[in-house]
């Protein structure tokens, strides 16, 4: 009983004292309790396809949000993925439990080698030169069509798990480990280094701190993640083609990334969330299948020209206030700081310093 | 072969470097990356067809119509959408991303995902050296270098064009010598809408018209401004002509060249700037903080 008391009271102070945390909590809720409450599979099969590219968004966060480094290219790391996992597969026949680690090892591999490839590059120069990078590979896994499947890709691959249910659960419990993974990376002393070396590179590497070994480091695990959402992807849909290298899925994912609000590895996930499914539902209507990719660009470019900053941030705004004091965050209904008891309304600045 | 090389790669080379000559500007002025800017290409293409083909129009006024109509319509665009988010770099990106993409699927809904042609517009064959190139080709060519000259001469010898390096060069000592530089970028945007639109129009009868021509050259045109230097108008010319030359070799030279030509060209790329971080005419911008 005191557990189960002493429990709630932490939900309580911890996690319903602030919305975006309550919100966070009902989203972990819903994607457990999903397939016992709605185990339609063609339901099931969207949340999973949703849940493999949170992580693909969450990873481009990671090295474009966080680091600054913004790459348009990302789909070289999923499709590397996806590929790696799938070669290995089928030349080698093996489990797929197997090559999904050896294909995110290469993605990572990869992805580590194009950070050496960037090193020397900012800025737009860089954006513009990882955009080639997935392009001279689908070249390459063209050239040689008795390899790579060609055109068509290599198909016919394992799944992980047979029923719906399963493939299911591995999806969401592979987004929700690398999702909070990516955030308390993102949180630690590491992400701080990234954020700083994204606004002033000249100033880190004038106190002390090693930026070229920081920077690498960011492309390799970025690269990691999105590594293991492609190849669980190309074992889901059992096939590792093309698609998964091309540019509009580089740039479906900063579409997703900025959005959702760059820098905070929650806002590419709601965004991925919120969008995908809505492509997907739009689907269903026959008329407007064909126009689902035309109103999809409509939605974010009018949500764009309100919410410049991407929508996480802006709904964050809303429904949160940041202490003028001591800068915790407070629900936009409280009068004052939670943790210091300083005013939060009136104009800010002055309320901070009536006691 | 070896004519086939020299002159695909010169056709390639002018249409390259009227996009990216384009591109270059609209970035060394406004700070955009604008990934629309061979769907106004695409646009182009398209609304001449139906000018020539479904409205049965001079070859010339259809021509002229397309070409002011995107114009007018980038202007159009950039007045409301992009200027509105123009401080969030980030959100100006996929601002033009997403316009890209209206654009693509506008014309997938109206026109339909096939093929379309157009005649030729101009017919018989031009001969020099004993072999015979298609006047729609050497038309191509024509056009580029005349458009080239054009752009050359609106920035190096009218007020504009000064005001348009001035504000290139540095935006805020270009305002306090009293230009007004919103309206200067709207002009750029202008000026390089209407190279990619000249572009669009003479190259439709020779290639395809589709709702996603636009990708290719897009990332080739990418591929050309970061070699020659972004913002630097030189560089994306000689960029474009040996992009140009690479795929035609590319393509003439080498087995399964058809794939490989994309893959080696930006292989170039790659390379030049693992040399030259800044491209081959790079201008080095100072820090933006």
């Amino acid at each position: 009983m005191y557990l189960i008391r002493r429990a709630w009271a932490n939900v309580k102070n911890e996690i319903l004292v602030l919305p975006s945390r309550t919100l966070v909590a009902v989203w972990v809720l819903g994607l457990a309790l999903l397939p016992l409450a709605w185990p339609d599979p063609y339901i099931l099969r969207i949340v999973t396809m949703t849940c493999l590219f949170a992580i693909f968004a969450a990873s481009w966060d990671l090295l474009a949000g966080f680091a600054g480094q913004v790459s348009f290219g990302h789909a070289l790391n999923f499709g590397t993925g996806a590929y790696a996992s799938a070669l290995l597969a089928t030349h080698l026949g093996l489990s797929p439990w197997i090559t999904v680690w050896v294909g995110a090892f290469v993605a990572m591999l990869i992805g580590a080698a194009t950070g050496w490839l960037c090193l020397r590059l900012r800025g737009s120069y860089l954006s513009l030169a990882t955009l080639a990078l997935p392009i001279i590979l689908i070249g390459i896994l063209f050239a040689f069509p008795k390899f790579s499947g060609g055109e068509l890709g290599i198909s016919g691959l394992r799944r992980l798990a047979t029923s719906p249910e399963g493939n299911y659960a591995i999806a969401a419990i592979s987004m929700l480990v690398s999702v909070f993974a990516m955030w308390l990376i993102a949180d630690s002393k590491f992400g701080l280094v990234l954020h700083a070396i994204r606004d002033d590179e000249v100033a880190v590497r004038a106190s002390g701190i090693n930026t070229t070994r920081y920077k690498l480091a960011v492309f390799a695990l970025s690269a990691l993640f999105a590594g293991v959402s492609g190849a669980l992807y190309s074992h889901f849909l059992r096939v590792a083609g093309p698609s998964t290298l091309e540019v509009a899925l580089s740039f479906q994912v900063v579409i997703w990334g900025i959005f959702g609000g760059a820098a905070t590895i929650y806002g590419p996930v709601a965004a991925v969330f919120l969008l995908y499914p809505f492509t997907e539902w739009l689907g269903n209507f026959e008329r407007l299948s064909e126009l689902r990719l035309l109103i999809f660009s409509v939605t974010v470019l009018v949500i764009l020209l309100f919410m410049p900053r991407g929508m996480v941030p802006w709904v964050r705004d809303k429904i949160e206030t940041a202490c003028p004091r001591c800068k915790a965050r407070n629900g936009a209904w409280r009068g004052e700081c939670r943790l210091c008891g300083a005013g939060l309304r009136g104009v800010l600045g002055v309320a901070g310093r009536t006691p | 072969m070896l004519q086939d090389i020299l002159i695909t790669g010169l056709i390639n080379g002018g249409v390259y470097a009227l996009l990216a000559i384009g591109f270059s500007l609209i970035f060394g002025v406004a700070r955009i990356v604008n990934i629309a800017h061979t769907a106004f290409y695409m646009l182009a293409a398209y609304c001449f067809y139906t000018l020539l083909v479904v409205a049965k129009l001079d070859v010339i006024v259809s021509g002229i119509v397309a070409i002011v109509a995107v114009t007018a319509l980038s202007v159009l665009c950039y007045k409301f959408i992009i200027e509105p988010v123009r401080e969030h770099q980030a959100a100006v990106l996929i601002a033009t991303i997403a316009l890209a993409t209206i654009f693509q699927e506008l014309m997938q809904v109206s026109f339909g995902g096939n093929y379309l042609g157009i005649p030729s517009t101009i017919a018989g064959m031009f001969s020099i050296g004993g072999m015979s190139i298609p006047w729609q080709r050497v038309l191509i060519v024509v056009v580029a270098a005349v458009m080239l000259a054009i752009t050359w001469a609106i920035l190096y010898r009218t007020r504009l064009g000064l005001a348009i390096r001035a504000t290139a060069n540095d935006r805020e000592v270009a305002t306090l010598m009293g230009m007004n530089a919103d309206r200067v970028a709207m002009a750029s945007v202008a000026i390089s809408v209407a190279l990619a639109a000249v572009a669009g129009v003479v190259v439709a009868p020779v290639f395809v018209v589709d709702p996603r021509m636009w990708l290719a050259p897009l990332v080739t045109m990418l591929a050309i401004v970061v070699l020659g230097g972004l913002g630097s108008l030189k560089g994306s010319l000689i960029g474009a002509l040996i992009i140009g030359y690479v795929e035609a070799i590319t393509v003439f030279a080498v087995p399964a060249g058809a794939y490989l030509k994309g893959a080696i060209a930006l292989s170039i790329m790659i390379v030049v700037l693992l040399v030259r971080p800044e491209g081959l005419f790079g201008v080095a911008f100072e820090e933006e903080r």
